[in-house]
């Protein structure tokens, strides 16, 4: 890019509506963000991720929706599609798989599983996002002060992230499961068999084992950040620590915080299943991925349908949240060589 | 050097010690109680209080761990009463030091219990180890090598689908198809090397070991392709091409040497994570070691038995950092210890 060439671009501005990047590709006068979404677009795989994760989102938050008005029936039982004498196994190919149900039955009870995962998908993405915003939020918070501050409070944090990474986090949340979930029964309103302590059981301890490695990456970022201008000059105007925190420095993040993000929200997802299979988290009949899976996985021979298909619905959305999350940050990374 | 090493042991010291402050009041101050687990069902209240004099649950966590720590340096008796000991000796059990406690349901020392899980979980952590190194940092340097090409893309995609499917998932699916369905491989049953040679050790390990490995592989893959090209593309490589030197000796003596090193660290650090018990595929395969250990003692309300691991599993990350550290310093001549 020559100089000429950026002059003639600031001389001419592009007339209201008309996209910049359709003119010319990557030219000066477009703002980083602009540049990456441009990057982000033209990266076909990152599209697609993008449209899934879309497509599962707005599934999930349609769901309740759908519930209410009795179109998906994650709770109705259907006795009479079962195989008695093979112990509960729908009737037909592929665990009952009819047009009624499009993804078979569940064994034992006879509920539609594409409703239950249907369903279920909205409490998983629940828990994983909540999940990953108190994570961010902790790791985000404490990674400014500790990166800002330096000193005795960055040598204190960093020893609080040493010893969180330093505990067996699956252990721990299965240990604490008993305790804990019985500590919030006591604490939120609701009824014995509410989810809701289950889930914000789940939902805290997976944040609160989650922040270390968010505030470390933070943290990295603020030490070169604090050393610019634009803080010095809010300090020497006399801006207080707070607004510096969250008015000068916070703006400058969001990038890697977005990264972070995409990146661990598949991890909590998959982290919902497995914590589910062990009997952490919500439980039937409430469905999630991960207490649908904890039964499903006993059906490999008797119904492989039903072994089949939450797992690999599980594996598609956590798949798309992965090359989102790394598409996300190729396009935010000007140095990116594509 | 010496200096360094010592700083960084008393620190990791100094990190058990706090974590185990951490996990005596998690666990022994929660509203479980210990005593009433240790006694049974058919328990009188005066049974009840004897246990917890027995094994000093009626004191306060901070005596308690009081008389934790001495345990692991110096040995403790269950119970603690001179008298006792002289007039009935066979009621008061021993626990030589290190003693990490007795556990009243397995009637047997934590020490001992652990030690004898230590060789299962060991195996399945070197096996798996050795099989996402190998596979993992071979088939990401192949990645890279061939950028953009359907190997790279099929490598690439399949690393991310077994990262995908839950460990679980695919830990059931090796059992049920390979294994019993269509007996490509022995159903897997650990056999030490002493009872069953080295090969009846490994081919019983193969099917946890790959499933756990699988998980891990995914990461490795794509670290090692992203490092590797990021070591492509610096000054030195052009000069070591430039100059003349074989492709093969480009590639191992100046291209792998850069990209390895921070494999090191994670390497390190995903060792020790997994030799203290990858729960999840062993409650899949029914392998007893640690990981099952875990989850076996969590659900019978085993606190003693679960402090003992969290603290074991805690004392192998926080040596495997201090390790790594300083295998670091050996690998990248840039980083000298102060």
């Amino acid at each position: 890019m020559t100089q000429s060439e950026s002059q003639i671009e600031l001389l001419e501005p592009p007339p209201v509506g008309v996209v910049v990047e359709d003119k010319v590709a990557g030219v000066a006068g477009q703002s980083p963000t602009r540049l990456a979404l441009g990057r982000f677009r033209k990266d076909r795989l990152s599209m697609i991720a993008f449209v899934v994760v879309a497509f599962y989102v707005v599934a999930a938050i349609l769901a309740p929706i759908l519930v209410k008005f009795d179109v998906i029936h994650p709770t109705a039982l259907n006795p009479t599609l079962l195989n008695v004498d093979l112990g509960g196994v729908p009737n037909g190919a592929w665990g009952g798989m009819t047009w009624h149900h499009l993804l078979g039955l569940e064994p034992r009870t006879g509920t539609d599983l594409l409703s239950r995962l249907w369903y279920g998908m909205t409490f998983s993405l629940t828990i994983a996002l909540t999940a990953s915003v108190v994570a961010i939020v902790i790791g985000t918070v404490l990674g400014i002060i500790s990166g800002f501050s330096g000193g005795i409070v960055d040598a204190v944090i960093g020893r609080m992230v040493d010893v969180t990474l330093s505990f067996p986090q699956t252990l721990m949340l299965l240990a604490l499961s008993a305790t804990g979930v019985a500590l919030f029964a006591k604490i939120l309103p609701g009824s014995q068999s509410d989810p809701l302590p289950n889930a914000v059981y789940e939902v805290l301890l997976l944040g609160l084992f989650g922040w270390p490695g968010i505030a470390r990456l933070i943290r990295g970022q603020v030490l070169s950040i604090r050393e610019r201008e634009f803080v010095d000059a809010a300090r020497l105007l006399g801006a207080s620590r707070s607004r510096l925190y969250f008015k000068e420095i916070l703006p400058n993040l969001w990038a890697p915080v977005l990264v972070q993000f995409t990146l661990i929200m598949p991890a909590y997802i998959s982290a919902e299943a497995a914590l589910g299979y062990l009997g952490v988290g919500i439980h039937v009949p409430t469905p999630t991925i991960g207490n649908i899976l904890k039964d499903s996985v006993n059906y490999s021979q008797a119904d492989f349908g039903y072994f089949f298909f939450p797992a690999l619905l599980l594996a598609i959305i956590v798949v798309s949240f992965n090359l989102l999350g790394d598409g996300i940050g190729d396009a935010l990374d000007p140095k990116a060589d594509r | 050097m010496y200096a360094y090493v010592a700083r960084r042991m008393i620190t990791g010291v100094l990190m058990l010690i706090l974590m185990s402050m951490i996990t005596f009041v998690l666990f022994f101050a929660s509203p479980v109680d210990p005593g009433r687990f240790a006694c049974g069902k058919n328990c009188s209240p005066a049974l009840i209080k004897q246990v917890d004099k027995a094994f000093g649950y009626d004191k306060s966590v901070v005596v308690q761990w009081k008389d934790f720590a001495v345990g692991v340096f110096k040995g403790r008796q269950y119970p603690e009463d001179p008298s006792l000991r002289k007039s009935a000796p066979e009621l008061v059990s021993d626990c030589h030091a290190p003693c990490l406690g007795y556990s009243q349901v397995n009637l047997i020392n934590v020490t001992t219990e652990l030690k004898d899980k230590i060789p299962i979980s060991g195996s399945i952590a070197v096996a798996a180890f050795l099989m996402w190194i190998i596979g993992g940092v071979g088939l990401g340097t192949i990645a890279a090598l061939t950028k953009g090409s359907l190997i790279d893309r099929g490598l690439v995609g399949t690393s991310l689908v077994f990262y995908a499917f839950p460990t679980f998932w695919i830990g059931l699916f090796l059992l049920e198809f390979p294994a019993i369905k269509w007996g490509l491989v022995p159903i897997p049953n650990y056999i030490s090397i002493a009872d069953g040679g080295l090969w009846g050790w490994a081919s019983n390990l193969f099917l946890p070991a790959l499933t756990l490995a699988l998980f891990y592989m995914a990461g490795y893959v794509r670290m090692t392709r992203a490092f590797v090209l990021e070591s492509m593309s610096e000054d030195y490589l052009r000069t070591a091409k430039s100059k003349g030197l074989a492709p093969r000796k480009v590639l191992f003596k100046h291209t792998m040497r850069a990209a390895l090193t921070p494999i090191v660290t994670m390497a390190g650090l995903d060792l020790a994570s997994v030799l203290g018990g990858a729960v999840i595929t062993e409650t899949v395969f029914n392998y007893n070691g640690l990981g099952k250990l875990a989850v076996d003692s969590i659900a019978t309300f085993d606190l003693p038995t679960v402090v003992g691991l969290v603290l074991l599993l805690a004392a192998f990350v926080i040596v495997a950092n201090i390790v790594v550290d300083i295998l670091y310093a050996f690998i990248d001549p840039r980083v000298r210890l102060g």
